[in-house]
């Protein structure tokens, strides 16, 4: 058996709304192997969590449907199973961390029952074991266990993202997807909270997508990248290469858009533009309006996703068969 | 006339709470040079959105002094408030909660012009809106949009064009790119830069993201729960930080880079309740190089050289 978790092949969602159809994810390929950190780095509106949500199934339908595309994990198509088979990884082959720790929890159970309610659906456990389970978990995420008969108001942002996290980990997830878990923190909390992830990561073995807007977080926790840009991957590599060679032109302005703590440049070199409405999407390359380095053809043709070196794809005609 | 436009004395603002006072802003001076920005950092409640507020008196101050062009705010009058507020401006954090939804763009950057009576005419006042659009770079298709109609970024051009209505001189800037994606606010930050050397504006810049901090300012004041704990200009305070929360905060900013390793300085637990604070410094809970005296003596604010301040008992 190889080493490939998951695997999404050209997968398409649209959102078919009364105000047109939304193109959340278009063509979109990824692969992640086991215990390996993905990071799936966007702006507002590029499909990132429209994909996570797709890998557990969970796009609303309707209005979203899977226009086209596969989803694989562990060898099996999701697409193919039924809901009660999907319900039986959802939470615990798959777990998920979603962005906003004040909504996601419940706020009339207490942190205890709330773990101790996943373990029970996905483990042959009475509801005792399930509870000091629950405590065991609240203990990994740095939380006393004399604070697990507590409400989720009583926590802190940082603290209830720890009960999130100890949810997520409970059934010992083979892939967790983090949606932006730490956007809502504070600094000081966020460092606490990645460093928790990081270790657990290690403990569990567990494979990660890491969605986030922010490049400095996936210097610190991912091993490959995907930036993603109007519900496609237009470039994916290893960290190190993609921080040190990135290709394409939208990657290469997200990283002059960052403001640098460690340099003294004074002007940063932003994308010209804005994103475009995914409703009307551009012909051809979608970056193309906003591209420095766009050529005539660039309107009118579709880049192939290429493999430029081992291990990094560029979806870009500058790079496709030569350009 | 003197270099220093504002200037902020010991400064307090305290709220009522059932359960006891709440020191948002406490005991806090510093001042600003005209055309210049200082940039006021720190995490969620630590005060400085209260600051902002307080030095353009949206929020009366509980004690203290702020001195406008030498002028005492505090004690102004109704009319000489007036005057003042067409001279000191804000942008607000969120751009779709501090724009009114039933007015156009045209009315919206129009209304300080009309409130203060600055036009008489109306074409004289689309001329001017108009002008107002193309400098912060708003198409002037967009006239007669409604703010719902438009993207984070160009909301944030109309609160930055209704700020600059009047011709200030001072602006206070509450978090204006926190709710913007990066490529945006690299746009909206670089407008802002160009609209400082263009009118001589002055800045109050707030933030809790010390990239963007370092990018605009040319002093910074790191807040920790309602106190100023350190304050230098904006290099110094980056290559070498006194303060050991600066340094925690500065450790923990992740670095989109990979080829260059940094000490991690974890703080453990959250910051505390600004209600009825112990005394002693605020950041003794937190702090990994306390001290006993820490623990009941508060630091106070000292000069250590020409352009930087720090409040801390082991730091000095």
């Amino acid at each position: 058996m190889s080493d490939i978790l998951l695997k999404i092949e050209d997968l398409t969602v649209h959102y078919i709304t009364d105000d047109g159809t939304v193109h959340a994810v278009n063509d979109l390929n990824l692969s992640l192997n086991k215990g390996e950190t993905l990071g799936l780095v966007g702006e507002t509106g590029a499909g990132k969590t429209t994909t996570a949500l797709s890998i557990m199934g969970l796009v609303p339908n309707p209005p979203g449907k899977v226009i086209n595309g596969e989803v694989e994990f562990e060898g099996e198509k999701l697409f193919e199973k039924s809901e009660a088979e999907l319900r039986q990884v959802r939470g615990n082959k798959i777990s998920m961390i979603f962005q906003d720790p004040m909504t996601s929890l419940n706020p009339i159970m207490t942190v205890r029952d709330q773990i101790a309610e996943v373990v029970l659906l996905h483990e042959n456990l009475t509801a005792k074991e399930a509870k000091e389970k629950a405590d065991e978990m609240l203990l990994k995420v740095g939380i006393r266990a004399d604070r697990a008969k507590e409400f989720p108001h009583q926590f802190s942002g940082g603290m209830r993202q720890r009960v999130v996290i100890a949810i997520a980990l409970a059934c010992n997830p083979v892939l967790l997807i983090a949606d932006e878990p730490t956007t809502a923190l504070d600094v000081t909390i966020q460092a606490q909270v990645l460093e928790l992830m990081k270790e657990l990561k290690k403990e569990f073995n567990t494979a990660m997508v890491m969605i986030t807007h922010d490049l400095g977080i996936v210097a610190e926790i991912c091993d490959n990248v995907a930036i993603m840009y109007a519900g496609s991957v237009v470039e994916q590599a290893g960290k190190e290469e993609l921080f040190t060679n990135p290709k394409h032109p939208y990657t290469i302005g997200l990283f002059n858009s960052i403001p640098d703590i460690d340099s003294d440049d004074s002007v940063l070199k932003p994308i010209k533009g804005l994103m475009p409405d995914p409703t009307n999407l551009p012909t051809g390359c979608p970056f193309h309006p906003r591209c420095d380095l766009a050529m005539p053809q660039c309107s009118e043709i579709l880049p192939k996703r290429t493999e430029i070196s081992e291990n990094h794809y560029v979806k870009c005609l500058l790079f496709d068969g030569g350009g | 006339m003197s270099n220093t436009l504002l200037e902020v004395k010991n400064l307090k603002k305290y709220f009522k709470t059932t359960k006891g006072m709440l020191h948002a802003v406490d005991d806090i001076s510093f001042t600003i040079n005209r055309g210049e920005t200082l940039g006021l950092v720190g995490e969620s409640g630590c005060g400085k959105s209260t600051t902002g507020r307080v030095v353009l008196r949206l929020l009366e101050s509980t004690a203290g002094e702020v001195l406008f062009g030498g002028a005492d705010v505090l004690a102004f009058n109704k009319k000489e408030l007036r005057r003042f507020r067409e001279n000191a401006q804000i942008v607000f954090q969120d751009p779709f909660a501090s724009l009114n939804p039933r007015m156009t763009v045209a009315e919206i950057i129009g209304e300080p012009l009309v409130i203060n009576k600055k036009t008489s005419n109306r074409a004289d006042l689309y001329k001017r809106v108009i002008k107002l659009m193309d400098t912060v770079g708003l198409a002037s298709r967009f006239e007669n949009s409604y703010p719902h109609e438009l993207d984070g970024g160009r909301r944030q051009r109309i609160g930055i064009a209704r700020a600059l209505a009047l011709n200030p001189s001072f602006i206070v800037q509450d978090e204006p790119v926190s709710a913007l994606d990066v490529s945006i606010q690299a746009q909206i930050l670089n407008l802002m830069d160009e609209l400082q050397k263009e009118f001589k504006l002055t800045y109050l810049f707030i933030s809790h993201d010390l990239g963007v901090i370092k990018h605009v300012s040319k002093n910074i004041a790191v807040m920790y729960l309602g106190k100023i704990v350190e304050m230098s200009d904006y290099s110094s305070i980056f290559k070498n930080p006194l303060h050991p929360y600066t340094k925690a905060l500065l450790s923990a900013i992740p670095i989109p880079r990979v080829d260059k390793k940094r000490e991690r300085i974890i703080l453990e637990g959250d910051v505390p309740n600004p209600i009825e604070p112990p005394p002693g410094c605020r950041f003794y809970g937190r702090c990994f190089c306390r001290k006993d005296i820490c623990k009941d003596t508060d630091p106070e604010l000292k000069q250590v050289s020409e352009t930087r301040f720090v409040a801390c008992h082991v730091a000095t």
